[in-house]
């Protein structure tokens, strides 16, 4: 047993010190070997660790110390789920509330970060992990609603609020023009396909300069208003209030953010949510059984985008500016990773790995520039050794446990 | 200069944009025909293999070897680049798609996508986000037709880009990896039952599929004289574009979008505004998957598993 896993580690730790060949400091003539031997240095080590508790499982002494934690560790569970859910909810909404009251300025900008990557990650789970098509442009809809706010505000001064249906409604438009021709297809092709629109809408806004002035991109937006009445001397009167400092901004992001979860977590729920799991699964059954899968494929395409687009209009408000390089394809890769590690189909799998991706690059800023570096690794190795994600969706663990206890079956 | 050799450049354009698409095309349609898998990764192999060329050509260079002896050091560019990038090819069939062989295909397509993004911006990291400079080895010596100036390094490398399709031709049709390749594309089961190693003929595609992307990097750093981390990633989306086009899993397929691309594009750029011209690229893939998902000269099986 154990020969065998020394002859695994060593096939595999030759594999990776390839693999991370591109990392290891060949700056074109100079070869950095200090840095070379670190970088290889901390793989072999983290493969080592692995191989140490390998023959630790093996031998038995990691069986017993699981048995003799076993109890405690059924406590603590048992404990942790007899608050019932909304405890926990109420408490995470409190801590949001109190949040920028207690932090400085710049978490609170991070904070804004946060809530509008978790509204993507929801909006984009919607698409891969109810509907189960794959994405790879999603940042295109985010770049709709941010670019109809931008020119709707720009052109004709129509304020926040009403934009807002208005990007909606565009979001849900473009959601169907990428939908549409899609819909026949399955899997790898839908990916390039979609990745191909996202690449489209990205470049119709870089290069029509005369709309969107191209790559310098648009600024100036005004930004959200509140109208509220007032009574005064004079009478009824209305009052402007525009939500300028950051503070607002975030209870305005909190807002969006709080009515996506509530609208995903009822989507899911719905007969909608079960018809797209069952698409997922196996789209001719579903057919067959009745579900229209059609319309509920661009029913998916669309509320994924309206979701992206509302958060999309946030964005270019709260910037007051937009530019095309904000939605290049690597976005795109950041929401699909925060899917993918928070769990597919989990919605606080998603918001836990929405905080996670977006406050870890900001708390260790040295670091900022491996942060893609880790998402790939990360999306690849999350895939290879844990498929559910972070926290996996009550019904998917049980379908991919399931599978495994099928392939025992067989084997 | 006339319209005939305005024509004449174009063309030599276009063939030479159109065999980089095919080599490119050549490693995806192999990959997704044996496992029936996107290869995401495969562009930034292409950007490995550039990289990898161009170390050892500026090490060559520094040496004085360049000088000395071109053709040899030329063998040593090439074939050292598509070694190297092989061999990161099989590794990360290795790591990261072996495991998932069996798992659902958004598994490995998600797997394949984190393994793109790792070493794009493992590249990044190590050779810096600007573009890095090609030495100009060839120079700019070459002969005329007409007013059309065509330099010997374009036709070396065309040449090169033809001979590599070729020997890939003959070594599919008629050696017995070639056969064991084919047949394990067709149907894994049987293949297995017949006595073919399915893992070591999926290895062998791992290799030559990559090493044909980095020939095709090197040959772009050669022509254009600067190679940039992220550029595998627009010429994956085209060389994809004609892997479909073609009819995915169709070697010749690939090899005839790659040229139908590569025409489209230098058509496109040089008598229609050039900043649209990736664009059409993507316009075209899309009617192709949405009219004719099988392709020019896939097989209507196709249809099935799109």
């Amino acid at each position: 047993m154990v020969q065998s896993d020394l002859k695994k580690f060593f096939t595999y730790s030759f594999f990776l010190g390839i693999l991370i060949l591109p990392l290891v400091g060949f700056a074109t003539t100079t070869f950095d070997a200090p840095r070379a031997f670190t970088v290889w240095g901390v793989f072999v080590a983290i493969l080592a660790f692995g191989l140490i508790i390998k023959v630790i499982r093996h031998s038995g002494g990691y069986k017993n110390l699981s048995d003799s934690l076993a109890p405690i560790h059924k406590q603590i569970k048992d404990k942790l789920t007899a608050v019932p859910a909304k405890y926990y909810i109420l408490a995470l909404l409190a801590f949001a509330v109190i949040y920028p009251m207690a932090t400085n300025r710049y978490l609170v900008d991070v904070g804004i970060t946060c809530l509008i990557y978790i509204v993507l990650g929801l909006g984009l789970n919607i698409v891969v992990g109810l509907a189960g098509l794959l994405d790879l442009g999603y940042i295109a809809f985010y770049a709709v609603g941010a670019y109809s706010y931008s020119l709707l505000n720009l052109n004709f001064g129509i304020p926040f609020w009403f934009c807002i249906p208005i990007g909606i409604a565009f979001g849900c438009i473009a959601g169907c023009i990428i939908g549409y021709p899609t819909l026949k297809m399955r899997g790898d092709y839908l990916a390039i396909v979609t990745m191909g629109f996202g690449e489209i809408i990205r470049l119709m806004l870089n290069n029509w300069d005369k709309l969107t002035a191209g790559p310098n991109g648009l600024y100036g937006m005004a930004k959200p208003a509140l109208v509220y009445p007032s009574i005064t001397d004079g009478g009824l009167t209305w009052v402007t209030f525009h939500l300028k400092s950051l503070e607002a901004l975030y209870f305005l992001a909190l807002a969006i953010a709080v009515l996506t979860v509530v609208g995903v977590r009822r989507l899911d729920r719905s007969r909608i949510g079960r018809a797209w799991v069952a698409i997922r699964e196996d789209e001719v059954a579903a057919e067959l059984s009745g579900v229209p899968t059609m319309w509920l494929k661009l029913l998916a395409y669309a509320l994924g985008a309206s979701f992206a687009s509302v958060v999309g209009g946030f964005f270019a408000a709260k910037l007051s500016y937009t530019n095309p390089n904000f939605f290049i394809f690597m976005e795109s890769c950041i929401v699909l990773c925060i899917v993918v590690l928070g769990g597919v189909g989990s919605t606080p799998g998603v918001i836990v790995a929405a905080v996670i991706l977006s406050a870890v690059p900001e708390i260790f800023r040295e670091l900022q520039n491996y942060r893609m570096l880790a998402f790939g690794a990360a999306m690849a190795a999350m895939m290879v050794l844990r498929p559910e994600g972070l926290i996996p969706a009550t019904r998917r663990k049980r379908e991919l446990h399931a599978a495994e206890q099928h392939q025992h079956e067989e084997s | 200069m006339d319209t005939t050799s305005f024509l004449i450049q174009q063309l030599i354009n276009a063939i030479f944009l159109g065999s980089i698409f095919s080599l490119i095309a050549l490693g995806y349609t192999m990959v997704y025909g044996i496992i029936q898998l996107i290869n995401f990764a495969h562009g930034e192999m292409f950007t490995a293999g550039s990289f990898a060329g161009l170390i050892v050509l500026m090490g060559l260079q520094k040496v004085g070897f360049v000088d000395s002896h071109f053709i040899l050091s030329m063998v040593l560019v090439f074939g050292l680049g598509m070694a190297y990038v092989a061999v990161l090819g099989v590794s990360i069939e290795q790591v990261a798609y072996k495991p998932l062989r069996n798992a659902s295909r958004l598994a490995a397509i998600l797997s394949a996508l984190g393994m793109s993004i790792f070493l794009s911006n493992g590249m990044m990291l190590s050779q810096g986000v600007s573009d890095r400079g090609f030495p100009p080895v060839f120079g700019w010596d070459g002969f005329r037709i007409m007013d059309a100036k065509i330099s010997y390094g374009q036709v070396f490398i065309i040449i090169l880009a033809f001979a590599l399709m070729y020997s890939l031709w003959i070594f599919v049709t008629s050696t017995k990896l070639g056969k064991a390749m084919r047949a394990t594309a067709q149907n894994k089961p049987m293949a297995r039952m017949l006595g073919i190693n399915v893992d070591k003929t999926i290895r062998v595609t791992f290799m030559i599929g990559p090493g044909l992307g980095a020939a095709a990097g090197i040959m772009v750093g050669l022509y254009y004289g600067s190679v940039r981390f992220d550029m595998g990633f627009i010429y994956m989306i085209k060389a994809f574009a004609a892997a479909i086009l073609g009819g995915i899993g169709s070697i010749p397929g690939a090899m005839l979008g790659g040229m139908i691309i590569g025409f489209v594009e230098v058509a496109w750029s040089a008598f229609l505004p050039s900043e649209w011209k990736d664009v059409t690229t993507f316009v075209v893939m899309i009617l192709v998957l949405y009219l004719k998902p099988s392709g020019l000269l896939g097989q209507s099986a196709t249809e099935d598993k799109v």
